[in-house]
């Protein structure tokens, strides 16, 4: 591409000397698909560590994720006292009404103090505000205004559960789809939509090591909305993968002898500044959402962030290059055969 | 310059015109969501074996019916609304006790007996009874002509018994072939009865179903377990007050499949710190894209505050309920909406640099930037399809208002980012491009 610049004045020539040296820098540090596996491995270590953290997580509370009651049936309560209340009072009044051995976790942060979560049964709606009044008469005044109550019976829990795992795969397979039809031109639009699925599932699985993780330290629950942050993260992904590879249609069609690698690392090497704009812009909202927005969609917020980073890094670091890897096994193969 | 340019000018400054209006017209409140105003959320589920069919009119009947009790209650803005095939979502802004409003909601139609003393009430008739005083939905609608007439002026009848001390009911047919429904009532039931029906002979304990009068027996035995209503019945309507006994005036009984309680204090510090949280990050977002692209960056602010003014507008049109996620949704699109436009300058400069003339490389950037632009925004409009679906079935609204405004968001970011930025830049770019040209640090080349 350097051959294209024409010197027309100074002004050029020296813009010209730092978008060289800067896209020198960057092709040499980044060499992406000539450093692939490197990327490779950096994305097993990450899922490897996701892993690691469900399989903790599962030794310690029986499930690899912290299954909010959206998807589990039960109720939870959220419960913020006047005044600071122990453990074992709530567990007190729990257990006047019959409900043994529920979860009571203390929540930290600005404006949460002396608030309480309390996973329980599913229990009817009248008997949870049995239990409130009882808190508020037995251990300290509730402040009403900052209650929040969530109750999900065992069937809908189960059923949202399946239709969330309907959702994300039925996505899969419609994305796969729909890349093929919109990459019909090129050659093997199957390993376009293959790849860029791939990229996509790789992006999932480490929202969910991500979830496991703050799921254990921070007590985050995964809940109808970090699905919402799941697909949505899955639709980013894939309009970065989109972007990369329609560059790649375009040379492809503009430079019909060059080899893929080239072309792929080529077409990267032009749409970074996009996704690196792009990726500001989003990190701009959402920070500001993650520090000034309410609290109760931080996790969300969250998940999100880490999502678009990783949709991004996936795009680039994963989905182009797998495909240059796929197309180069399959030549290597015709050419011994 | 072109022709076509001055015309899409003029229709973006209706369009921004209109969308104004809309934001400014009283008509078209903002909704607010449940977790920026606090209340109380159920979805309910019709309580019939899963192989049984439930009919949409039945729905639609218990959606009217929820409605008018959950009018009752005095709640600004209540939410009554089909889910699925099965479902119903309500949700009751304001309100902080679940106790009375599902007592309300899930009341098996009310079945008071009610001591009347001499009077033997014609069917149909309106009445007031001890237990929940104040006019009735019957009253009410009575006076907008739609049911029975009212007693004037209403006395307050004592209710002696309620529909809760019965424990089955059905249907019989004496030997003259007429109709009746018979029940038994529960031990405590028994108890009220029996003393009630010893003390008052002869006088009239008038039946009411939602307060409306079914029939105005007298009382001529002492009834302690079981005891009949005779009335001019069919059948077919001996056969509904029985099922109105049982289920209530609902087609179908209910269960409550999940409950969500949000006290209000959260909402409106959620509510105060997304605007605060939104305003910041448009601002950088603003910013950063004045920096980075300089005068192309002007043009893209003005595009983005144009975005930022349409959606507002459509969102108030539509009637889009904003909650948290729903916010974050139109936030996230404003980020597409950039995206749009940065894939369209960051082609352009690529033109630039390759020598091109200011004029031919805006054209150029336009439209080879479409392509990526349009098959990538029609994926995230697939998801939102998908998370629209779920969210509609499972009484998840945040997950519907997140999909929805994410939705309409990548729409208008295309008329915006595209039409909008287009025309703007060819406006002005393209009417100084000789002037333009050299200027480098103006477009952030």
């Amino acid at each position: 591409m350097r051959t294209s610049y024409r010197i027309k004045n100074g002004y050029w020539a020296y813009k010209r000397l730092v978008l060289d040296s800067i896209l020198t820098i960057m092709s040499w540090v980044f060499h992406i698909i000539e450093n692939r596996r490197r990327y490779f491995f950096l994305s097993a270590a990450l899922i490897g560590l996701g892993i690691a953290a469900m399989l903790v997580s599962f030794v310690t509370t029986g499930s690899p994720l912290r299954v909010g009651v959206d998807f589990r049936s039960g109720t939870r309560f959220e419960i913020q006292f006047i005044s600071p209340v122990t453990e074992n009072q709530i567990r007190a009044v729990f257990a006047e009404k019959g409900i043994s051995s529920p979860s009571v976790i203390a929540l930290r942060g600005e404006g949460l103090e002396n608030a309480w979560q309390i996973r329980s049964e599913f229990v009817s709606p009248e008997t949870a505000q049995t239990i409130i009044d009882s808190l508020n008469q037995q251990v300290a005044p509730v402040i009403t205004d900052a209650t929040q109550v969530t109750s999900v019976s065992a069937a809908i829990g189960s059923e949202v559960t399946r239709a969330a795992i309907i959702a994300v795969v039925v996505s899969a397979v419609i994305i796969l789809f729909y890349i093929m039809f919109v990459f019909r031109q090129v050659p093997n639009p199957f390993r376009y939509g293959m790849t860029a699925v791939i990229a996509l599932v790789h992006d999932l699985i480490i929202l969910l090591g991500f979830a496991a993780v703050s799921g254990l330290i921070l007590g985050w629950e995964i809940d109808a909305l970090f699905l919402t942050a799941m697909l949505t993260i899955a639709g980013f992904s894939l309009q970065d993968t989109i972007v990369l590879f329609d560059r790649m249609r375009e040379n492809i069609a503009r430079r019909p002898f060059e080899k893929l690698d080239l072309i792929a690392n080529r077409s990267i090497i032009e749409v970074i500044h996009r996704s690196f704009v792009t990726q500001l812009n989003a990190m701009f909202v959402m920070v500001a959402i993650l520090l000034f927005g309410g609290i109760s969609i931080r996790p969300f917020i969250a998940v999100l962030l880490v999502g678009l980073l990783c949709g991004t890094y996936s795009s680039i670091f994963i989905a182009v290059p797998l495909l240059v890897s796929w197309e180069e096994r399959i030549n290597a193969k015709t050419r011994s055969v | 310059m072109r022709r076509n340019d001055f015309i899409w000018l003029v229709l973006i400054i209706l369009a921004i015109a209109g969308a104004i209006w809309v934001i400014s017209n009283p008509n078209f409140p903002i909704r607010l969501g449940l977790d920026l105003q606090g209340g109380l959320q159920v979805l309910l589920e019709a309580d019939v074996p899963a192989e049984q069919e439930v009919t949409q009119e039945d729905m639609d009947t218990v959606r009217q019916i929820i409605d008018r009790r959950v009018n009752a209650l005095g709640v600004t803005e209540p939410l009554v609304q089909i889910e699925g095939n099965r479902r119903i979502l309500i949700e009751l802004p304001g309100v902080e006790d679940p106790r009375e409003a599902l007592s309300l909601i899930q009341e098996t139609a009310l079945l008071e007996f009610v001591d009347t003393g001499a009077q033997a009430l014609p069917e149909g008739l309106c009445i007031r009874t001890s237990l929940n005083e104040g006019p009735s939905r019957c009253e009410v609608e009575a006076s907008d002509g739609e049911g029975g007439e009212i007693l004037e002026p209403a006395p307050t009848f004592p209710t002696v018994i309620t529909g809760a001390g019965l424990r089955q009911v059905g249907v019989d047919t004496d030997s003259l072939g007429q109709f009746f429904v018979t029940f038994s009532l529960t031990e405590e039931g028994g108890q009220i009865f029996g003393d009630h029906t010893r003390q008052n002979q002869g006088r009239h304990l008038t039946i009411v179903l939602d307060k409306q009068v079914i029939s105005s027996p007298v009382i001529s035995a002492v009834i302690e377990d079981s005891g009949t209503i005779t009335g001019d019945f069919t059948l077919e309507d001996a056969q509904r007050l029985a099922t109105q006994l049982r289920f209530g005036s609902l087609p179908v009984p209910l269960r409550i499949e999940s409950t969500r309680q949000i006290g209000a204090t959260l909402g409106e510090q959620s509510i105060a710190a997304s605007i605060r949280a939104g305003i910041i990050g448009v601002i950088a977002v603003l910013l950063f894209m004045l920096v980075y692209y300089r005068l192309p960056g002007l043009l893209a602010d003005m595009a983005l505050i144009i975005y930022v003014i349409l959606s507002f507008g459509i969102f108030m049109a539509l009637g889009v309920t904003l909650t948290l996620p729903a916010i974050t949704g139109f936030l996230l699109s404003t980020g597409m909406a950039v995206d749009a436009n940065v894939l369209v300058f960051e082609r352009i400069k690529e033109e630039l640099r390759r020598g091109a003339h200011l004029e031919d490389a805006v054209d150029t950037g336009f439209s080879r930037a479409w392509s990526s632009i349009r098959d990538s925004n029609i994926a995230t409009l697939v998801i939102c399809l998908i998370l629209w679906t779920f969210g509609r079935n499972f009484g998840a609204s945040a997950v519907e208002g997140f999909a929805v405004t994410l939705a309409i968001g990548v729409f208008i970011s295309m008329f915006t980012a595209v039409l909008a930025t287009r025309t703007l830049t060819r406006l002005i770019l393209g009417r100084n491009a000789n002037k333009l040209q050299d200027q480098k640090w103006l477009l952030g080349v």
